[in-house]
């Protein structure tokens, strides 16, 4: 059965490696979709509706087509259509520059019948409001309802119930680079696109399919990305049209969006509102759980979230449904759903700890039945010292009041099939490793190189990895659900190792012996039984004479196992004359199985705990009910964490077994409910509403008064 | 619809188009073009009048000769500059993320200052030493700065770090034993959304000591 050893057998996985693409990054010699630059490159914009609802009644491209410069111009919509959101594509423009491209989307005709729109969940679901979906009654979905055991049998016996309404708002992805993509053809028949994408072999099947061209004729290259989440799985309507474009004009043409156009199109995390009642009996069970929510995902539906969330309850009803906007519509955004079901669901749980006198953390421990988190309980209250917590809120003195909450959460990550791999061993000991993934950022080259390196003796730097390209034709997954690293991370290691067995068989009668006493040493290779016959790696792939080794690999589910448990212990200091929060420490404590890599482990668990952070304190897409737009599509209004809002953070790498898990989404979960919490310890007054910013805070105080 | 009725038609004013747009099915013009700016303006500013100069520009200790418009910004010249000999400057480490100064990808030094590349017109870049990303290194000898951010995985997509790079080797060439505090002051003009920045503080102060 294969294994990835004992702890103490591994000189490379388990440890901290630094990354193979870092001195590229720290250059700037790295290239991402954005940095492409083509001989004869054409720069390409789109023209994006300004209204949230509209008819189109003419478009009229001609001035832009006469623009010196201008080498085409393409209609993303015609007369009679409809425009349902701000950002719509209506027309595309490819030019010699990026200027002259802007300069001809201002003479682009377009007249417009605007039509009634509504941009909130309220407007939307107000009596007598526009239709926003054909296919739809009315601007709600059928809900989609689940009841377990007895509700109201539940209810009778719960000594303490709680009753309230928790709402996190729109969040949007802002990846840095954003979405985007330079296409070239060669002919008519073949097309090389580069895309900042997290699903290089996605892209490719999405773009043959489009341009009926067979699979082999698409080649997909993302050697480098500037940030995904869950945004960037498919080509969409703009790598759509940089293709056109650069059919049309016979010409290398990029097409990368702009800031405005990422907030506004490239999808966004669906809002959340839910009105829940819960109940808990004398000893702290809980036994009753009802709940009806909703959530916007503009104008596609998908706006799911998790409740309840972690804890068991015996009893449970739930409802909810999503609500049409006319708005940009929702796509996959790190652990979707999960966020905000766990705001929720940990502040309703301190809400009714609260009511039985009883301890917070003690009642998530008698409600919650996994064994890991039961462990980081412990490990976590340590670590952030929860006896420091005010056992009454809102109990410090001074203007700074301090604060502690505790959150949790659980995911997936445990991968799946579908990713081929090579592993060649060449005479002259170089070793290359070949798959069709793609680096989101979370570090799998490098992972890659370890696995390999492990196996063969070597060092990570020693290992060629090729990935972020489907010309090799080794197709892997995209990186969704944390799935990348227990998807690839399996057929790398069975690769490496088949390959290594073809070395041992190719060399052992030379050194006259068996395979099985055969081992691998530090850059050697030893026989077990006489390690006076020790030869270095390179003597031994000499001794290949003219052929390479090539090895493929399987998706051994041995080495892989999903399912893992988080828990997040904030403090916080409220500034009661401010309003501001400022998180003083995060201590997250992350099940991450076998982690291959603890260093880019250690900064997956702080890039998602900083993201939660972002969504607890800082992050809402705000929409204009009067005129239907975004009011702060930018990086200046739209706020999110910089370095003043980084706290102190211990991230704890909590290892449980030897198989490999994923783990890029789940940090991003227990933040949200530990900083509430934590808030609500400081000052006594509970936010059921995201972001806390200053204002809900002096708002909440206020009341607490009054 | 003749050319005079669709000039005319764009000329709607803020204010009429504010109130076209309240709910209610109110059959309204709008021209986008009105919104990204004035298209008689954008008009002019394409015609045969455009007028370009060429300047000279000191980038990494090089000297590039380049046509420039009066809009063009030192960023849009790093990036996509094509110099009068027909090649392309191509340093693309300086990014443009934000379009508006608020996140500093496209931070490079000019007379050893951090300044927004997108912010400043090239022409206004004449006469000054310009260092992007790509000129931090000393040959193939990395910057402590460089050589830290690797040590402690100070980057992760990596599209920030550039600007994150040079804005930590302005902060150490001022102070050259900032807190954690000054070091969260000193970047506090860049953005990154991985959620880099605990490793980059440690970065900044490892760099900091090796460069005592």
């Amino acid at each position: 059965m294969a294994s990835w050893g004992e702890a103490s057998q591994s000189r490379l996985i388990g440890k901290r490696i630094t990354r193979l693409s870092g001195k590229d990054k720290v250059t700037g010699k790295a290239k991402y979709t954005y940095d492409i630059n083509r001989p004869g490159l054409l720069y390409a914009r789109i023209l994006r509706s300004e209204v949230a609802h509209a008819v189109v009644l003419e478009l009229d491209l001609s001035r832009a087509e006469e623009l010196p410069g201008v080498h085409a111009v393409l209609p993303l919509t015609e007369a009679g259509r409809k425009l349902r959101y701000q950002g719509q594509e209506i027309a595309a423009v490819a030019a010699e520059t990026d200027d002259i491209a802007k300069d001809a989307l201002r003479l682009i005709y377009v007249d417009l019948e605007e039509q009634p729109f509504v941009v909130t969940e309220a407007d939307a679901m107000a009596e007598g409001a526009p239709q926003i979906r054909d296919d739809w009654q009315g601007n709600r979905s059928n809900p989609g309802i689940n009841e377990q055991g007895d509700v109201d049998a539940g209810f009778s016996e719960a000594a303490v119930t709680v009753e309230a309404t928790y709402h996190t708002p729109v969040q949007t992805h802002v990846c840095l680079e954003t979405h985007g993509h330079v296409a070239e053809w060669r002919g008519e028949d073949f097309l090389t696109v580069w895309a900042s994408t997290q699903a290089v072999f996605g892209v490719r099947n999405d773009l043959s399919r489009r341009f009926e061209l067979p699979a082999n004729q698409v080649r997909v290259i993302t050697e480098h990305m500037g940030g995904g989440f869950g945004s960037k799985f498919g080509p969409g309507v703009e790598g759509h049209t940089a293709a056109q474009l650069a059919k049309i004009t016979k010409r290398p043409v990029k097409l990368m969006l702009t800031r405005k156009a990422e907030h506004l199109v490239a999808g966004n995390r669906p809002s959340m509102t839910q009105h829940v009642k819960a109940g808990a009996t004398k000893d702290g069970r809980l036994i009753a759980y009802d709940m009806k929510g909703y959530g916007t995902g503009g104008i596609s539906s998908g706006a799911g979230f998790q409740a309840p969330y972690v804890y068991h309850v015996e009893n449970q009803r739930t409802e909810r449904f999503n609500v049409a906007t006319n708005a940009g519509n929702q796509r996959a955004m790190r652990a979707p759903g999960h966020p905000q079901g766990a705001f929720a669901m940990d502040s309703l749980m301190d809400e009714l700890a609260e009511k039985l006198g009883m301890n917070p953390l003690e009642f998530r421990r008698i409600n919650d039945s996994n064994e890991v988190r039961q462990a980081q309980y412990t490990l976590g209250a340590q670590e952030i010292g929860w006896h420091r917590r005010n056992n009454v809120p809102g109990s410090g003195t001074g203007i700074k009041k301090r604060g502690m909450g505790v959150g949790s959460g659980q995911w997936g990550g445990g991968g799946g099939r579908g990713t081929q791999a090579r592993v060649t061993i060449n005479p002259d000991g170089t070793v290359e490793a070949v798959t069709g993934t793609q680096d989101i950022g979370t570090g799998i080259r490098t992972a890659i190189a370890i696995i390999v390196a492990e196996e063969f003796g070597l060092e990570p730097t020693e290992i060629a990895v090729q990935i972020g390209d489907s010309g090799p034709g080794l197709p892997s997954g995209g990186s969704g659900g944390s799935q990348t690293t227990a998807s690839v991370a399996p057929v790398i290691k069975t690769a490496a190792a088949a390959a290594k067995q073809k070395l041992f068989e190719t060399v052992a009668p030379l050194l006259q012996t068996t395979v099985d006493d055969l081992r691998i040493g530090k850059g050697t290779i030893y026989v077990a039984s006489d390690r006076t016959q020790t030869i270095t790696w390179k003597q031994t792939t000499g001794l290949l004479g003219m052929e390479s080794i090539t090895e493929s690999g399987n998706w051994d589910q041995e080495l892989r196992q999903g399912g893992v448990a988080g828990t997040q212990f904030a403090e916080v200091e409220v500034d009661t004359q401010t309003g501001h929060v400022k998180v003083l420490k995060i201590v997250a404590v992350q099940d991450c199985g076998l982690a291959i890599n603890r260093l880019t482990t250690e900064s997956q668990i702080n890039g998602g705990v900083i993201m939660g952070l972002g969504q607890t304190l800082l992050e809402e897409r705000i929409m204009d009910p009067l005129t239907g737009r975004m009011l702060n599509a930018n990086l200046e209004d739209y706020k999110v964490p910089g370095t003043y809002e980084i706290p102190e953070i211990k991230s704890i790498v909590f290892d449980t077994h030897r198989k490999v898990t994923g783990v890029g989404e789940p940090p991003c979960i227990p933040t949200l409910g530990a900083i509430a919490n934590a808030v609500y310890n400081a000052i006594g007054v509970r936010i059921r509403e995201l972001p806390i910013t200053p204002d809900k805070v002096l708002t909440a105080l206020a009341q607490k008064k009054a | 619809m003749s050319e005079k009725e669709k000039k005319q038609s764009t000329n709607i004013s803020r204010r009429s188009f504010l109130k076209g747009v309240g709910t209610g099915t109110v059959a309204a013009t709008v021209v986008p073009a009105i919104l990204v700016g004035d298209a008689e303006k954008a008009e002019a500013q394409t015609d045969d009048t455009i007028s370009t100069a060429q300047i000279q520009l000191a980038i990494n200790e090089q000297k590039y000769t380049i046509e420039v418009e009066a809009r063009t910004t030192l960023l849009s010249v790093l990036r996509d500059g094509i110099d009068t000999n027909g090649n392309s400057v191509d340093l693309t480490g300086a990014k443009l993320i934000c379009d508006r100064g608020e996140c500093g990808g496209c931070t490079v030094l000019v007379d050893g200052k951090p300044i927004y590349a997108c912010m400043m017109l090239a022409m206004d870049a004449q006469g000054k030493q310009i260092t992007t990303v790509e000129g931090i290194a000393d040959g193939n000898t990395l910057h402590p700065v460089q050589e830290a951010f690797i040590k402690h995985d100070a980057l992760m997509c990596g599209f920030c770090t550039p600007g994150f790079v040079v804005s930590s080797v302005a902060l150490l060439n001022e102070n050259k034993k900032p807190t954690l505090e000054e070091i969260k002051n000193g970047l506090s003009g860049n953005t990154c959304r991985c959620g880099t920045y605990p490793f980059i503080f440690d970065a900044v102060e490892t760099a900091a000591q090796k460069m005592k």
